[in-house]
């Protein structure tokens, strides 16, 4: 195998969870990849790799994207938010203690991508009904827990957002 | 910049169809040319005859717009292609302009008057909708040139439209799809377009489930001989989403309920469409 040219870098500076991250990526590099390797964030997990699963799903400027599906430099100067950015000060964020407390997880794989979806939907309809919630989550696929519990803690969550 | 580049060189929109090609090396492009930085691509406005999109409108903004549910199959198809994140990605123009036989809004936008406007490096041009797609993954545009925007003329009173899909989960494309659009006077059909998605290489406008409708009362007999001159037209290709017998009859049943959720919304009511899973 002859060995490959070296790719031009591109400078690339991206808000992740809060924290501005400055690097130079090849413009290859997809922005799961950034997350994960870049800014050492591993929460955000790879499952399928062909924009079908969710688990890579992250918010960007507050939308839930699929990072496996989006090149870093087209996230530049963009904010990013990642399982990691959900807990503030020590504290679960309302979500991710609504999945443990409904029991809306079981492997946790997809989890991450799940609860920004889910962040996305509460954010612009805090008491959604099954069918919203299911559209919500559609991009998400989640192969251990039936779905139910994660109905039931999405709805939770938005009652405890709330009330809070 | 594109020219600069050569042929070699592919611009990006919403991504969502062109990088997981990129991944199963369907595609190889040198270059990359992001559309996503340049301003003033994304709107929906509206004039006396048409509604118009921007070329960078993401499916997620045509969902919640309020305009674009002047022509609710519009709103039908964003709001069902996919999931909420490749929504919040996907470009209508993208979409058009990638020209996926399997991708929604080709089949949506050519049972209405649709203008695809471009810009090159000659200047810009606008073409219909029917001579844009020529064949699967391949359009009219110019190597240098990209979608600017698109002009759907909003239909005459008495008109009402549907688009359904039939998906076996979110994320997949359809196993087929559905657009048609009505226009009533009374219960006499006065015009009728009808496409099929999925089932060709482009979307398909069944010319022959067209003509059983047009001048006739929509009743289940005229619905019937519709949907079975449609089952005539689509040419589908057996695949993981089912044989083609399968598509067929996907096909006859997509067009007969479109049919009449368009006919209820030519007549005034409020109705949902959705697409359909598995």
């Amino acid at each position: 195998m002859p060995e490959a040219a070296a790719v031009e870098k591109i400078a690339v500076n991206i808000n992740v969870n809060g924290k501005a991250y400055s690097r130079q990526v090849e413009p290859r590099m997809l922005l799961v990849e950034f997350v994960r390797e870049a800014c050492d964030l591993t929460g955000t997990h790879v499952g399928c790799d062909t924009t079908y699963c969710g688990a890579c799903t992250v918010l960007m400027n507050g939308l839930a994207v699929k990072s496996c599906t989006m090149f870093a430099v087209q996230a530049d100067g963009s904010e990013i938010t990642t399982v990691e950015g959900l807990e503030k000060g020590g504290k679960l964020h309302p979500i991710q203690k609504a999945f443990g407390d409904s029991y809306g997880l079981q492997c946790g794989y997809c989890t991450p991508g799940l609860m920004l979806s889910a962040h996305q939907l509460l954010s612009e309809n805090p008491e959604p009904n099954e069918k919203e919630i299911r559209k919500a989550i559609a991009g998400n696929t989640c192969r251990c827990t039936g779905y139910m519990n994660i109905f039931k803690a999405i709805e939770l969550a938005g009652r405890n957002m709330k009330g809070a | 910049m594109i020219g600069q580049l050569g042929e070699g060189a592919k611009f990006i929109a919403g991504g969502q169809s062109l990088i997981p090609l990129l991944k199963l090396r369907f595609a190889n492009p040198e270059h990359l040319v992001d559309l996503n930085f340049i301003p003033g691509t994304s709107f929906i406005k509206e004039d006396s005859v048409a509604l118009r999109f921007g070329a960078m409108t993401r499916h997620a903004e045509i969902e919640r717009s309020t305009l674009a549910q002047k022509i609710p199959l519009l709103h039908d198809c964003a709001a069902g292609i996919a999931d909420v994140q490749v929504r919040n990605r996907g470009t209508i123009g993208g979409s058009l302009a990638e020209a996926d036989p399997s991708g929604d809004w080709a089949n949506a936008l050519i049972t209405l008057d649709t203008t695809v406007r471009c810009l090159g490096r000659k200047g810009a041009r606008a073409i219909d909708l029917r001579d844009f797609i020529k064949d699967a993954y391949t359009t009219a545009l110019e190597h240098d040139e990209v979608v600017t925007e698109l002009e759907v003329k909003i239909p005459p009173p008495g008109s009402g439209g549907a688009y359904l899909a039939f998906k076996r989960s979110a994320p997949v494309y359809p196993s087929a799809s559905v657009a048609v659009q009505l226009t009533l006077a009374d219960d006499t059909c006065q015009n009728a377009a009808i496409a099929l998605g999925c089932v060709g290489l482009t979307a398909i406008r069944a010319t022959e489930a067209e003509t059983a409708l047009r001048g006739k009362n929509l009743n289940d007999e005229t619905i019937a001989a519709a949907a079975e001159a449609a089952r005539a037209a689509a040419d589908p290709q057996p695949d993981m989403r089912g044989s083609a017998d399968y598509k067929r009859q996907l096909v006859v049943a997509l067009v007969k309920r479109a049919i009449q959720i368009a006919a209820r919304r030519a007549r005034g009511e409020q109705v949902e469409g959705a697409h359909l899973y598995a």
